[in-house]
């Protein structure tokens, strides 16, 4: 190793012989990357150096192939690896690499289409470069600052539908931000615990060992906790496209942050996509959910793909007391006793069925449609998801008890908007 | 590979078959030929299937044509290394604690060395399985590995792939002879892959009629032959009808020794409707059944066995 060398447990990276920028460029493309969602350490930027300097300065593909060996160590990285580095390497000084990154006609030349990551590897670059000149423009950041914080405000409360493509962005990062619910359940497991009552043999006699068996002070040890399995039966028809995408980012973040999640898609058909949201980069694992689905924004049948969930997953994902998530409209042409027959069922099966329905934004929203008033009986929370601070709330509430607000009875019970009901139709 | 311990052991699928059949187990030629490989690549075999198909009986049935030990893990829910492996025994372990102390015994090292040995060790059934005796491995099964949770599945992989437990105070023990490994699975939850990778895999399917037939023969042999070929038919046509839960050969044999027992030599729908209990499980595929379905099933399968008896 000839690129760095430790000196008193502190490793400094050594000039690349005849190339002084390429040390520089390296740390800079680490910096990219760490961006574009890889996480390379600093030891990793340091064996690169290594590495590089090890190969020598040869061929393009020597060189993508040492830099990728050191900074790609899942599968799921490689294609943002593979875009960040056509893009950074692409000529030799930076300046060059902006204006070729925001040249529209370089940028077509390149690619024929729009590539996994490709479009956070850009930010990532952008991001870099804005952030630059900072320092020196501090009072116009401030007014930013201020602007932005009565902004989110309104954000907060738009209406993915209405969003912009710009906005629908800040949404999915926002998203990224949520914390995660902190619903933890009694599980069989033990784990050692000084308040527990339940009295550990096993880590007694370890520990009275260590002093020789003369003192033997009793240890303890309570239930372990985890988070209970969550199962996301999303509807992607048709009515419902507008919603899909940013559902389908949160549904992301939650596989990503949480071990247990299902998530099955419906049209016309049942499609389970949840080893696609496993993908680690959200654009890829988004791409391969599109592909993984035959019918997207088609037609919804939603008794009949209940139904087939009941039948072929529901004794396989709803163990171990799952609480299931429906985001659906509700809006169903085919037969309703089936829809309520089988909503009935799968509210059986689960621990808590919480049906997410955009529709509930609109401030006067009635159980008129024949499959909302089929469904409702049978959940125990009813919320709309159509906005971010819809999303955080829900996230809330998957840590708190059933939200009196939220109970679906509030519709139904009401003899008001029955008669509504029947006096419009 | 000693030489001994293969010479037990099948040496072709059709043996398998043989082997199996002996016990009135009546295998399929593709699970002969999975647990012929198994066999022959001492490696762990995953069965998974619908409940009542005859995955654990595979086990069971293997353990006896080899006259060999069954060693069962029943998996459950929070099942962990104390009860699934090993356990000292700790009130004699404190017994000894207090002996040495009377005797003035100050050894400290020696004294660990002999709490932490064989004498107080308590052996649970993965432990168990890696011991054999005779050059004879048991046969070991992990029945409805769906049942526990990720955290003992993969406690799993180092058992199953080099047929060893590490215990910490006790150093490695690892099978002179590797065990034969069945598990079976419900598919009540996906198993890992990691461990499925570890095993040969084979999913368990109802049979055909011409097999079922056969089972009943051998497993209810006081069954009218006429009864038990409408069984079999009524049953086959129950699995084609999308029953929330179908009906597995356990059921078809249960059904068949009622029927037995009833002095019954034919289906007539009142008798299907006394007796469906033992043959389905869920009140929506009863209420279905005992309905107009069920007999419209039953005439439908008249018709067929008259159809092919002419």
């Amino acid at each position: 190793m000839a690129g760095g060398q430790a000196q008193d447990g502190i490793l400094v990276p050594l000039p690349v012989q005849g190339d002084g920028q390429l040390a520089d460029n390296i740390v800079h493309f680490a910096r990219v990357l760490r961006r574009a969602g890889l996480k390379p350490g600093p030891g990793a930027v340091i064996d690169a150096i290594a590495a590089v300097d090890a190969i020598g300065i040869g061929s393009r593909i020597e060189f993508h192939a040492a830099l990728s060996a050191i900074f790609v160590k899942r599968h799921e990285d490689q294609p943002v690896f593979d875009e960040a580095f056509s893009v950074f390497w692409r000529s030799r000084d930076l300046i060059g690499k902006m204006i070729a990154l925001m040249s529209p006609v370089a940028a077509i030349g390149e690619r024929q289409k729009p590539k996994a990551g490709g479009a956070r590897v850009s930010d990532a670059l952008f991001a870099e470069k804005s952030r630059q000149p900072a320092p020196r423009d501090e009072p116009d950041v401030e007014i930013d600052a201020r602007l932005t914080v009565s902004g989110q405000e309104v954000f907060r409360r738009l209406d993915f539908g209405q969003m912009t493509a710009t906005e629908l962005a800040e949404a999915r990062r926002a998203i990224g931000r949520l914390v995660m619910p902190d619903d933890a359940v009694q599980t069989r497991r033990f784990r050692p615990s000084n308040r527990g009552r339940i009295f550990d043999a096993r880590a007694t006699m370890r520990q009275s060992l260590r002093s020789g068996g003369d003192l033997m002070l009793p240890r303890f040890r309570t239930h372990r906790e985890q988070p209970p399995p969550l199962v996301v039966l999303a509807d992607i028809s048709g009515s419902m496209s507008q919603y899909t995408r940013i559902f389908l980012h949160f549904l992301h973040v939650l596989t990503e942050r949480r071990r247990r999640v299902h998530t099955f898609l419906f049209g016309t058909r049942l499609t389970n996509v949840t080893r696609q949201l496993r993908h680690r980069d959200p654009d890829e694992a988004i791409a391969q959910c599109s592909d993984a689905v035959a019918d997207w924004s088609g037609g919804t049948r939603i008794g009949e793909t209940l139904r087939q969930f009941n039948r072929q997953w529901g004794r396989r994902v709803l163990g171990q007391g799952a609480i299931v998530l429906l985001i659906t409209d509700g809006l169903e042409r085919d037969d309703v006793d089936l829809l309520a027959t089988e909503t009935d069922r799968l509210h059986r099966s689960c621990r808590r069925l919480v049906w997410l329905n955009p529709l509930l934004r609109f401030a006067g929203f009635e159980a008129r449609a024949r499959g909302v008033r089929a469904m409702l009986p049978h959940v125990d929370e009813l919320r709309s998801v159509h906005n971010l601070n819809a999303l955080s709330d829900l996230v809330k509430s998957l840590s708190a008890p059933l939200d009196r607000d939220c109970d679906p009875r509030r519709l139904l019970d009401t003899g008001r908007l029955v008669m509504k009901g029947r006096m419009t139709s | 590979m000693a030489e001994s311990s293969d010479s037990g052991l099948p040496q072709t699928i059709d043996a398998v078959i043989d082997l199996l059949a002996e016990e009135d187990y009546l295998a399929g030629r593709p699970l002969a030929t999975v647990l012929f490989l198994a066999l022959r690549m001492k490696r762990p075999l995953f069965l998974e299937g619908e409940a009542g198909v005859g995955k654990t009986e595979v086990a069971k049935v293997l353990a006896k044509a080899l006259d060999r030990p069954l060693i069962r893990l029943q998996c459950y829910e929070g099942l962990d290394v104390a009860s699934a492996v090993y356990e000292w025994n700790y009130p004699a372990q404190m017994l000894e604690i207090r002996m040495a102390e009377a005797s003035g015994l100050s050894d400290r090292s020696r004294l660990e060395s002999d709490i932490f040995s064989e004498r107080y060790l308590i052996r649970r059934p993965v432990l168990q399985a890696l011991k054999s005796t005779g050059g004879r491995a048991p046969v070991f099964l992990i029945d409805e590995l769906d049942r526990t949770d990720e955290a003992f599945e993969a406690f799993l992989l180092e058992v199953l792939s080099d047929f060893q437990v590490t215990i910490p105070e006790f150093g490695t023990v690892k099978a002179a002879e590797p065990p034969i490994v069945i598990v079976t699975s419900n598919r009540t939850r996906e198993v890992h892959d990691a461990l499925k990778r570890r095993c040969l895999y084979h999913w368990v399917d109802y049979p055909a009629a011409a097999e079922e037939l056969a089972i009943i023969r051998r497993k209810v042999p006081g069954c009218n032959e006429q009864l038990s070929s409408q069984i079999v038919a009524y049953v086959q046509k129950l699995r084609t009808i999308d029953l929330f839960k179908n009906p597995g050969i356990a059921e078809t044999i249960d059904w068949a020794t009622a029927l037995t027992e009833l002095d019954r030599l034919a289906l007539d729908p009142e008798t299907i409707g006394d007796t469906l209990g033992t043959l389905l499980k869920y009140q929506e595929d009863i209420a279905r059944i005992q309905g107009s379905e069920g007999q419209a099933l039953l005439s439908e399968v008249k018709a067929d066995l008259l159809a092919a008896a002419v």
